[in-house]
């Protein structure tokens, strides 16, 4: 086996993009060490290569767009290999990025817009551009990606119909700004910090965070091959500690500027300090030169048990997976894919310290509109909002009537 | 046989392509440029996509052949299940292969192998260009550094080489960053 050799040395793949901050910062403040771990972060340029290193034993564990762990387990574009999601690196985090005279035309100036009316606005756009052989482009970071299905999502609900009324391509974040200046595509759905990027470029504008589509949207997991996780089930229960360690961390004000200046390094994002600070601190520049617009959970990477694998937002992803990608309904695939998440690692990891377990593994998703107390194994929980934009809610019971009712 | 190389690094590019010419059956074509890759592969295509996996397109390229699924010639990552070492071998390679449906792994193998023996062979040559220059530049270092003590304390070449290897020796560091240390220093004290 060519990782992991030594007990508690694991080598982590990332992608340069802020919600890589958990296993980074785990490294960097020494909450790894404190659990008797030394972790290398293992940096790539597209999530094709993340896998592949995963897959092929050159990694340990990846951070991961979640519908990718899915895909990999269920073998679609690769032969099948189970992964396994004990944690949850955070909650949404994303943004939807329109070349500035679009957004002129769809958003009102100097806030995030409302999810319906600028839907209902672009709508109008999408029809006259393809009335005029111009059909409006989006691009997103990969198809199994959060970004495309809640892009997907938003739009269909806008009764814009993807890949008939609007093309959607995939475009890597690095080149997300280049892509709107060049006129490549029209609007974006990327990560931080690639939004600020286009703005900072004057090439973008932010008009919509993912959190607005789906407040309480699962985004990247940490994932590993299954036989790893068995085999190295200490260390992995280590790792979860350390990064529930590191989130509580993360979400302190007060750790804010020296994150963002550790994410900034060369050997991370490399990228702009003040940027990566824009995304941690939930304070946005929506158009360039503008003021700084603060929206609350735009990240959202520790409260609410939110690092916790949820069965039900497996269920859900693999939901999208057949909605988007043409495929049937299948009832073993849709097992296989909730049982990618792994609650039960989750739990043993944390009994007896002091983080809240929820009591259940699986909930219905977006039906709470206000603070809920839920109950747990240990601690106290108390849900906010988890609503989809438009009110419709994901009940796990029933995969197949959900598929149903979005058509 | 059609094979699209698609790397940035133009001369990885050609030590690949020069490496494949021993195959008689093979046309080769190399891409090193980002925009335009995916009409470029569709204008081509190839039977073969050898693509290096530092590579930023590998994404835009996979769900071009997702797509491409649904054509007459549908292309997807090579996997010898039979080998997984081979493929293990590939990615520490650094390169990753697609394949139009249907072609026999017998016809695939020998390219894959040269392909991950000249990559290999790359990163080698680029080590080893990268040490040369290395110890170039360290042995810049240690002449100034050695030049800089000859004149500030009037003591002969030997002398002044006996004294970076003894305070190296004494601070367990190297002779290089010990005279590093000693030109950084001399400039700031203002020297030249």
């Amino acid at each position: 086996m060519p990782t992991g050799e030594m007990p508690g040395e694991l080598r982590i793949g990332f992608l340069p993009l802020v919600d890589a901050c958990l296993p980074i910062l785990a490294r960097e403040h020494g909450f790894a060490e404190a659990e008797g771990l030394s972790l290398s972060m293992v940096r790539d340029v597209s999530w094709a290569t993340v896998q592949d290193r995963l897959l092929y034993g050159q990694t340990d564990a990846a951070h991961l767009v979640a519908p990718l762990a899915i895909a990999a387990t269920l073998g679609r574009g690769r032969p099948p290999v189970p992964l396994a999601v004990p944690f949850v690196l955070g909650l949404n985090g994303n943004a939807i990025t329109l070349h500035p005279d679009l957004a002129r035309l769809v958003c009102p100036a100097g806030a995030l817009g409302d999810p319906a009316a600028v839907g209902a606005a672009l709508a109008e756009v999408a029809a006259q551009r393809a009335a005029a052989g111009r059909p409006l482009r989006f691009g997103v970071v990969h198809r199994y990606s959060s970004h495309n299905y809640m892009l997907r999502y938003w739009l269909a609900a806008c009764a814009i119909r993807p890949g008939h009324d609007v093309e959607n391509i995939t475009v890597p974040p690095p080149f997300c700004a280049d892509a709107l200046e060049a006129g490549e595509v029209d609007g974006i759905c990327v990560g931080e910090p690639w939004n600020s990027v286009a703005v900072e470029r004057g090439a973008g504008t932010i008009v919509l965070a993912t959190a607005q589509i789906w407040r309480r949207g699962v985004e990247k997991v940490l994932a590993l091959r299954e036989p790893v996780l068995d085999a190295r089930r200490g260390e992995i229960e280590a790792l979860i500690r350390a990064l529930v360690a590191t989130a509580r961390h993360f979400v302190d004000p007060e750790n804010w500027d020296a994150n963002a200046a550790i994410l900034a390094r060369s050997e991370y994002l490399d990228g702009s300090a003040e940027l990566i600070k824009r995304a941690i601190s939930d304070r946005l520049l929506l158009s360039k030169g503008s003021e700084p617009v603060n929206y609350p959970d735009f990240m959202f990477q520790y409260r609410e048990a939110a690092n916790f694998p949820w069965v039900s937002q497996a269920e859900w992803l693999y939901t999208q997976m057949v909605r988007w990608g043409g495929e049937r309904f299948s009832t073993e695939d849709a097992a296989k894919a909730a049982r990618v998440f792994r609650p039960d690692v989750y739990r043993s990891a944390l009994l007896g310290t002091g983080e809240p377990l929820p009591g259940a593994s699986s909930k219905v998703e977006g039906s709470l509109s206000a603070q809920t107390s839920v109950g747990t194994q240990q601690g106290t929980i108390t849900l906010q909002n988890n609503s989809f934009f438009d009110g419709r809610s994901f009940d796990p019971n029933d995969l197949q009537g959900y598929l149903a009712s979005l058509d | 046989m059609r094979i699209a190389i698609v790397d940035e690094s133009a001369s990885r590019a050609a030590v690949i392509s020069e490496g494949l010419t021993a195959f008689d059956d093979c046309e080769i074509f190399i891409l090193t440029e980002r925009r335009g890759l995916v009409a470029r592969i569709g204008e081509i295509a190839p039977d073969i996509v050898l693509i290096d996996l530092g590579n930023p397109s590998r994404d835009v390229l996979e769900e071009y052949f997702a797509v491409s699924r649904a054509l007459a010639r549908p292309i997807a990552m090579f996997v010898d299940e039979s080998d997984d070492t081979a493929i293990a071998a590939s990615i520490e390679a650094g390169v990753s292969s697609y394949v139009v449906d249907g072609m026999a792994p017998h016809r695939i193998r020998p390219i894959l192998d040269l392909a991950v023996r000249r990559f290999n062979a790359f990163a080698r040559l680029q080590s080893d260009l990268a040490e040369a220059q290395g110890k170039l530049a360290e042995r810049e270092s240690v002449d100034r550094a050695k030049r800089i003590l000859m004149d500030t304390r009037r003591i002969t070449e030997p002398q002044a080489y006996a004294e970076l290897r003894k305070t190296a020796m004494d601070q367990g560091r190297r002779i290089a960053d010990i005279a590093e240390a000693v030109v950084t220093a001399h400039k700031l004290m203002g020297g030249v």
